[in-house]
């Protein structure tokens, strides 16, 4: 293992960040900073470039141009040091169907490294802290959208990140399991962990103490939500969202060039 | 530094390992599928196919030397039967290259021959034929045969009325029933091998993809040599039950026998599972779908089929169709199961096809390895 990275640097430092599909400009120009255990969240409509901007800081997608240092490590160059140290939730349910709930965790555990008894013991705790003990034994493909969303998070973070990102958590799952999903991303960061979240449920933007707002793969703007709507010169959040989103449909449709790509 | 032990206790290849058990375990129809399948093309081929050759590559020993035995052999060569490949010293020497599957007929004049034709006798010759492929052997007989009834008549022509009479007499090796079961139901351990280990593993790397758990699996740590190990190592097993299927069957329905060391043929099977595994794996890093991956899976098999000597011996067809042959692992395998299986030689004539193997495998799966990039683009 190499040394921590220094703790002055943020967790997230992005600069003229760039990401192309063929003629598509999904994500431009983009400069983001996200200071260590901040809970971020990173707003816009569909196809706006959150995903890709989450895939490219994970090392998932290549920028096509610009710089990106995640936890102190570029993503380019050293994106085996950054998966060390980040634990990601990607949109759709990424674990094995065919695997029980605990063959998931065990499995993601010793990929994340952990091993014998130190790794049962963070199992225990794991299942313990998500509520998913009485469902161990399930397997993963018959769990409810809430309850996958808790297994997703336990693989994620059982190596404990120290940044985690986590793409539309929410989305599907029903509004009893997101009120306590919610719960658990408030421990996590009452622990320090930095989290970026992307959403589309505006009703939560509330609930990041600063977000970053993008509409065809260009940052509109970043600050508290307050900022934000004052900003845009609209009450909620909610309005700015679907001001942005209207924009984007007419430009759609007058064949205007378009800055973001649906690409996922 | 970490120690090998601890280095080998932390490697990341074990837990994927488990992984892939536990759903190969879970999914019943797929293991169902795995012995079904080898029983089900057992039937199909070996019932069902049959086939007529030329050109077998042949060796002579011409212990007669005189203008009478190499017109002989002339005459041999022009039936478009055998395809004259060299001489040998001695009878040992040609039925070594007839066991390694270098020549597949020799022929043998002995030193009596001009004399007993001078002399009015019956001069004699012999036609020794690997029977292993009968289909080969039937029409080296026929033309051996043919051979024989023309040579001579000619002869009589020249000689007049108390003209010699001329025999060849053919011996078929390995195969004296001129079964072509025995020469099909091991060539169908090969196929069967390339056919599921490709198709397996190719499906098992993209079905990841479509799924999004690769999206998932390849945020990690997890370094890509233990990806691909483990996506690969357990199908090595299945190979080995497929092939012990196919060889009980064979002997149970077919009665083929296995002459040579079983462990030796485990041991050279080893490397031609994993040489297909690596193709697999390599489809799979071009593969975005499960569809593309079956396509493209057909698309190497078909030559597998048809080019490789399982089917069509390789010497009856036309030299471009034998170099894509070289470029197959079966083509060597083949010779190998033959060669175990039906004249039960050993690692001393096999190695040469054995080392291409290896060479195979380690070059697929490295390249299939270097060839995986832990990104989703």
């Amino acid at each position: 293992m190499s040394a921590p990275a220094p703790t002055a640097e943020p967790a997230i430092h992005t600069r003229a960040l760039r990401k192309t599909f063929g003629s598509l400009v999904a994500v431009e120009s983009l400069d983001l900073d996200v200071a260590q255990g901040e809970l971020f969240g990173l707003l816009g409509p569909n196809g706006s470039g959150k995903t890709t901007t989450i895939r490219m800081l994970c090392g998932l997608m290549r920028p096509t141009s610009g710089e990106a240092r995640v936890v102190g490590y570029d993503v380019t160059t050293q994106p085996e040091e950054i998966r060390r140290r980040i634990g990601y939730m990607s949109q759709h349910f990424g674990l094995y169907d065919d695997l029980t709930v605990l063959e998931n965790a065990r499995f993601y555990s010793s990929v994340y490294g952990l091993r014998g008894a130190e790794r049962e013991a963070r199992l225990a705790e794991l299942l313990d802290e998500l509520g998913l003990a009485p469902a161990a034994h399930q397997l993963a493909g018959t769990l409810s959208g809430g309850w996958k969303q808790r297994l997703a998070l336990a693989c994620a973070t059982a190596h404990r990140p120290r940044l985690l990102f986590l793409d539309e958590p929410t989305a599907g799952v029903d509004p009893a399991a997101r009120r306590s999903f919610w719960e658990l991303i408030a421990e996590l960061t009452a622990r320090g962990t930095t989290i970026l979240v992307t959403t589309h449920y505006m009703d939560e933007a509330a609930r990041f103490p600063r977000v970053a707002f993008l509409s065809r793969g260009r940052l509109m703007s970043v600050g508290t939500p307050e900022e934000i709507t004052r900003h845009f010169g609209l009450p909620t959040i909610e309005d700015v969202f679907i001001a942005l989103q209207h924009t984007d449909e007419e430009d759609a449709l007058s064949g205007a060039p378009r800055g973001g790509s649906g690409a996922r | 530094m970490m120690t090998l032990r601890a280095r080998v206790a932390r490697s990341r290849l074990w837990p994927m390992l488990h992984k892939e058990f536990i759903q190969m375990r879970r999914d019943r129809l797929t293991l169902a599928m795995m012995i079904g399948i080898p029983a089900a093309q057992l039937m199909l081929f070996g019932y069902a196919i049959r086939t007529e050759v030329r050109h077998l590559p042949t060796v002579v020993l011409d212990e007669s030397r005189t203008a009478e035995s190499r017109a002989l052999v002339d005459a041999m060569a022009n039936t478009g039967n055998f395809r004259i490949v060299g001489d040998v010293p001695d009878r040992a020497t040609l039925e070594r290259r007839i066991a390694s599957g270098a020549a597949s007929a020799g022929i043998v004049i002995p030193p009596t021959f001009a004399g007993d034709l001078a002399r009015g006798r019956t001069a004699t010759t012999q036609v020794l034929v690997d029977a292993a492929d009968p289909l080969a052997s039937s029409s080296a007989i026929a033309a051996a045969a043919q051979v024989a009834a023309a040579h001579g008549a000619r002869l009589a022509r020249e000689r007049g009325a108390g003209a010699p009479r001329l025999e060849v007499r053919v011996r078929p090796l390995y195969n004296p029933g001129l079964r072509s079961e025995a020469y099909i139901v091991p060539g169908i351990i090969g196929v069967l091998l390339s056919m599921t280990m490709l198709i397996i593993t190719s499906m098992s790397v993209v079905r990841e993809r479509e799924r999004g758990t690769l999206e998932q699996l390849i945020v990690t740590p997890i370094d890509k040599t233990s990806l691909m190990l483990g996506k690969l190592l357990p199908f090595v097993l299945v190979g080995f039950v497929q092939m012990t299927v196919v060889l009980l069957l064979g002997d149970v329905l077919f009665h083929v026998p296995a002459r040579g060391s079983l462990l030796l043929l485990y041991a050279i099977t080893f490397a031609f599972i994993v040489a297909n595994l690596g193709v697999g794996l390599l489809i799979s890093t071009v593969a975005r779908t499960q569809a593309q991956a079956m396509q493209l899976g057909y698309f190497f098999l078909l030559p597998n089929i048809l080019l490789s000597g399982f089917m069509f011996p390789r010497a009856a067809m036309p030299e471009p169709a034998q170099w894509i042959g070289l470029l197959l692992p079966l083509t060597y395998y083949l010779r190998v199961l033959r060669g175990v299986l039906l004249k039960g030689v050993g690692a001393s004539l096999l190695w040469g096809d054995t080392l291409v193997l290896v060479g195979f495998a380690a070059v697929l799966v490295t390249l299939s390895v270097r060839r995986f990039s832990k990104t989703i683009e």
